[in-house]
């Protein structure tokens, strides 16, 4: 029997067939390129270069703009040409740094070559140093700036580093590949963190959807001390943090607290990829690999895109926008969300581009709740969605707060179950927002 | 016969003990209340619809009897005659009221807005303005999933299905505010109702630049300030690139209408121009029963133009 | 390019509908229904026939012209109603009193309330218990069961074994002779409403619901195990008659009336039940405790509708109890 987290969960149709096992490509380089300065939670990046400025890959294009923020780096080499506003996917409007790409010249000090780095004797406060400078954010989806994890508040400790290769979110491969194309450096990666951290214990949850992962990952750690592989029941939102640890380790992240507050850190192994870069090759986070990836697509796959490369360049290499489209989805189809346009550049937050046909973009006729409580055998969080949606609806937002809405973490579970094809998530999740608001404005009366 | 005489003496009892012991109750635990909120109560429209700021028209007439002066305290729905009779009762003054009504400030039809992409979520307005920038560019306008219709207790504001957008019916619209509140974009806003139901409104929202606006909707404010050096009252003031019409300066003059290069400034209710205009705006904004006056307004109303 | 569609996530759906569901219990039903049919011959089949249309065109009708929404009748609903309603019925019934059942069970439970979703109580069952308040004779003579060659003209009527049982557990033994083998009980040879009769299949179709995720464990099995340790205990207590051992009589318990039909499909209905799985547990021990409070002491040799009905009206008591959240902390 294999592992799992214990309440909730939904088993989707996991559609990786499209996109699995194709190795893992590089997009060429686009001629104009532009750089979103919020590309992670926090406060935005502030921009350091001037219009007219020639920068070299790597060099440092803005700075964090606080400490739960993220440097941003140059993915290409050229001249920036204008700091303005951009129109992102959803149509909404944020800073950017616009530059044209002449060459590829990198910085002297980034290691370009393809050998493995194998040096593990850093001091733990250089590590993080290093993780902080390269501007690495958790490139599972939520792009929580990795520093503030490694360094644990005052009083908590962590005991055990989860590493999230579950990918649970149905259509997308690209972390699958990158275990299977560069489990060393994950492994080397790994051991890097646990360093940092201090803890002698890793533990690296993959799904059992991917056997060779499994198999790979399990060989490579054997050689290590402290690193296991855990196989994981097939069960969505296996990679929701808190589900992780539960299912890994069997302790439940209490409402409201961190990771940290049962001693775990999770990372996913795209992070742990980076922070293997950044540690051994000098590499600043400037590209990430995504799953392009649809029924209808030419040429579905991973591709290593650099950060500020139009997503029109990228659909090109996958061939083309299907003729059928009906929704574009930045991400998974259960937590990503829908895109009105493509012009969007590529940013550290898309892990993947997904095309559904017009067919399955619609959503089904909405009918009247018929109380089966399958959303509440569905919520991992223990939540009742069918009572939070209707007090969403009712703007009961106190009603909401003693129901433990903020517990939710959007995983979609509810409404994907919900035979009654209600919007459950949408109006607990607007509920949310607005209790969150609340919330944060009690806490400001009372300092 | 017994049986009945017993069972109607056990009876009888019972009540009496149960009475007498109610009356004493009610006695001691009695809460002493001022005749007069029930008194205000009455005068109240009984909507409860929560536009006066207060919990329902109790907590609304509570207030009344407890405060001062009537300043600041206002039935919106019921308006100045309604807030007279309290005044009566209470023996305070009742200061000017004008009556208001609420003005959706969007007039990107279908035409003039294309849209940019199909929403197929919920449909509330809260939620696509969570997600994303609307069905449309323009980052301000009106949403059109109808959260102000679901709103209103009055059956004031409906959807017009041309233009996609919600339109406010002047003699349902109590202006208790609640649409106002419900628009995630704050497009509605309470406005002076004006004699005979007549105002100039700029209905535009967008504080984008000129071309962006422009290009987002063809109705759209750009912000060209023809309309103010046109207004002799200094009633228009320009923010943001956006215009905004101060309804306490406006003389109805209707010369911005004419100035605006859009179309975004309409006006309201006002007979159709003789000869020469071309088809004016206003038509198109006007909602369908503009020959009916609101009959206790009006004469105020003159006075204060003239004043 | 042209539009995209855009909407929040989850974009995915598990295909799963209200139709789907209802569409799966009918199924379930099928097998049950088939041995009603071998047992009662057309009766059953006129019966059925005749509740089914009748709910569904009273549930048209009355979204049509009363309610003046959109038809709700391809959601089976009504389908699935009208069939519950007729297994709850003696194949004899007059077809006038099937109608009115149909009425009651479409207009006032279900549709006043404003349809699907929104009703209280079990709509089948209050048909059922209206029917048998109103019309107590025709509702508790059963045909003997002679398959295709039940006479429906003279009406040679059986007891059910729970009848006899009651009259055994008052004391008069010789009325267990009366009781059939265990084994026609099981494969439905015996006097009773249409879909009481075989638990063997009606279990067999409550397993499949579960294995097809319609409904879940927890309220037929809390419903039985609490029936089971009722009928347990009045044998220890010995209050059976001293031809019955205890063991049989659990298994009379479980076996006869509408146990299975009740535990099965009628009280894991969506609506009347709660959505907790230990609201779920509770509703379904209040069930067990009921049914046999009511066997055992109450008027009615059966009373399944009757618990099934009360627990109804306690579901809604029942859904203020939380499920367990995650990370929860265990009161010390």
């Amino acid at each position: 029997m294999k592992a799992t987290f214990r309440i909730g969960g939904v088993h989707p149709h996991d559609n990786k067939q499209y996109s699995v096992h194709q190795p893992i490509t590089e997009c060429p380089l686009p001629a104009k390129a532009i750089i979103p300065l919020v590309q992670h939670i926090g406060a935005p990046a502030q921009a350091v270069v001037e219009k007219g400025q020639k920068v070299k890959v790597g060099e440092l294009i803005a700075k964090a703009g606080g400490f739960v923020s993220a440097n941003i780096h140059a993915p290409f080499s050229g001249t920036i040409t204008k700091i303005d506003t951009t129109i992102d996917a959803w149509g909404m409007k944020m800073p950017a740094i616009f530059m044209d790409v002449e060459g590829d010249e990198w910085l002297e000090t980034i290691d370009r070559s393809k050998d493995i780095v194998r040096k593990l004797d850093y001091d733990p406060k250089a590590i993080i140093d290093k993780v902080q400078e390269a501007g690495i954010v958790g490139l599972g989806g939520a792009c929580f700036p990795t520093h503030v994890k490694l360094l644990p508040p005052p009083g908590k400790t962590a005991e055990v580093l989860i590493v999230n290769g579950v990918e649970c979110e149905p259509y997308l491969t690209c972390d699958h590949q990158l275990m299977l194309e560069h489990g060393e450096e994950i492994i080397i990666g790994i051991q890097l963190l646990m360093r940092a951290l201090n803890i002698e214990k890793a533990i690296i949850g993959i799904e059992a959807n991917k056997p060779d992962a499994i198999k790979h990952m399990t060989a490579l750690a054997s050689k290590v001390l402290g690193i296991e592989v855990k196989a994981l029941k097939l069960k969505y939102p296996q990679g929701g943090e808190k589900q992780l640890i539960d299912a890994c380790i069997r302790r439940q992240v209490p409402s409201g607290a961190l990771p940290i507050e049962v001693g775990a850190v999770v990372d996913n192994v795209a992070t742990i990829y980076a922070v293997y870069e950044a540690v051994q090759k000098n590499k600043p986070l400037i590209s990430r690999v995504m799953t392009v990836t649809g029924k209808s697509l030419a040429k579905p796959g991973n591709y290593d895109v650099r950060f500020g490369t139009p997503l029109t360049e990228v659909v090109a290499l996958a061939g083309g926008v299907p003729e059928d489209t009906g929704k574009v989805i930045g991400g998974g189809p259960m937590m990503g969300r829908a895109m009105s346009n493509i012009d969007m550049p590529s940013n550290k937050r898309v892990s993947g581009l997904l095309f559904l046909p017009e067919a399955e973009s619609l959503r089904q006729e909405i009918t009247n709740c018929v109380r089966c409580g399958k959303c509440i055998g569905a919520c991992p969080m223990g939540l009742e969605p069918w009572l939070l949606s209707k007090q969403a609806w009712h703007s009961m937002w106190d009603e909401m707060e003693d129901h433990n809405i903020m517990d939710c973490i959007e995983c979609g579970c509810c409404q994907f179950t919900c035979p009654s094809h209600l919007p459950l998530l949408d109006y607990v999740r607007m509920g949310k927002a607005k209790v969150g608001g609340i919330i944060r404005a009690r806490q400001a009366a009372n300092k | 016969m017994n049986l009945i005489l017993i069972s109607l003496a056990v009876l009888g009892v019972t009540g009496l003990v149960a009475a007498v012991l109610l009356y004493f109750v009610a006695q001691k635990f009695k809460v002493e209340e001022d005749p007069r909120i029930d008194e205000v109560q009455e005068a109240l429209p009984g909507a409860n619809c929560g536009g006066c700021g207060f919990a329902g028209c109790r907590a609304f007439a509570e207030s009344c009897v407890k405060a001062d002066s009537l300043d600041g305290l206002l039935c919106p729905v019921g308006g100045a005659p309604t807030m007279k009779t309290v005044g009566e009762i209470l023996g305070m003054a009742v200061g000017n009221i004008d009556p208001k009504v609420a003005v959706v400030r969007c007039n990107g039809t279908c035409e003039a807005r294309p849209k940019t992409s199909t929403y197929d979520g919920a449909k509330s307005c809260q939620i696509l303005h969570n997600c994303y920038v609307g069905e449309s560019a323009c980052p301000f306008g009106c949403l059109g999933c109808g959260d102000c219709v679901a709103a209103c207790e009055f059956d004031a504001i409906y959807m017009n299905p041309e233009t996609g957008l919600p339109e406010v019916d002047d003699e349902k619209c109590t202006s208790c505010g609640k649409c106002v509140k419900a628009c995630p974009r704050n497009i509605i806003e309470l406005r002076k109702k004006g004699p005979k139901s007549r105002r100039m409104v700029v209905m535009c929202v967008n504080k984008d630049k000129g071309a962006v606006a422009r290009k987002a909707c063809t109705n759209a404010c750009i912000g060209c300030s023809k309309c103010q050096k046109v207004c002799e009252f200094d009633a228009i003031t320009i923010e943001n690139n956006l215009a905004y019409i101060d309804y306490n300066k406006c003389r109805l003059c209707r010369k911005c209408e004419d100035a605006c290069p859009t179309g975004a400034i309409h006006a309201v209710n006002f007979p159709p121009r003789k000869p020469k205009a071309e088809a004016p705006a206003a038509p198109k904004a006007a909602p369908a029963n503009n020959a009916t006056q609101p009959l206790n307004n009006t004469k105020q109303n003159g006075e204060e133009v003239k004043a | 390019m042209k539009q995209l569609i855009v909407s929040p996530a989850p974009h995915f759906h598990s295909g799963d509908s209200v139709r789907k569901n209802m569409l799966l219990v009918i199924i379930a039903l099928l097998p049950a229904y088939a041995v009603s049919v071998w047992q009662f011959g057309w009766g059953a089949f006129i019966t059925t026939a005749i509740s089914v249309a009748a709910c569904v065109l009273f549930e048209w009708l009355i979204a049509k012209y009363i309610l003046k929404q959109k038809s709700t009748i391809g959601d089976l609903s009504a389908v699935l109603t009208g069939l519950l309603l007729a297994f709850n019925l003696p194949s004899n019934l007059p077809w006038w009193i099937v109608i009115i059942g149909a009425l009651v069970a479409i207009g006032v439970a279900k549709m006043s309330f404003g349809g699907l979703g929104q009703n209280i109580f079990n709509p089948a069952l209050v048909g059922r218990v209206f029917l048998l308040i109103s019309f107590p004779a025709q509702m508790t003579t059963w045909p003997v069961p002679q398959g295709f060659a039940t006479s429906y003209v003279d009406a040679a009527t059986g007891a059910t074994p729970l009848a006899a049982m009651k009259v055994a557990l008052t004391g008069s033994d010789s009325m267990m002779s009366a009781v059939p083998e265990m084994w026609d009980i099981l494969i439905g040879k015996m006097g009773g409403s249409l879909g009481e009769v075989s638990a063997l299949l009606l279990l067999a179709g409550g397993i499949f619901l579960i294995a097809t995720r319609v409904i879940t464990w927890h309220i037929p099995v809390s419903i039985m195990a609490t029936v089971a340790l009722f009928a347990a205990v009045t044998g220890w207590a010995g209050m059976l008659p001293e031809s019955v051992c205890t063991g049989e009589y659990v298994m009379l318990s479980l076996c006869t009336g509408g146990m299975m039909l009740g535990a099965w499909f009628m009280a894991t209905d969506y609506v009347t039940s709660p959505m907790s799985n230990w609201g779920k547990i509770i509703f379904g021990v209040g069930i067990g405790v009921i049914v046999m409070v009511i066997r055992t002491w109450g008027a009615y040799p059966e009373g399944m509708s009757f618990a099934i009905l009360i627990m109804n009206a306690c579901a809604p008591l029942l859904n203020l109890i939380r499920p367990k959240r995650f990370g929860e902390k265990k009161k010390a």
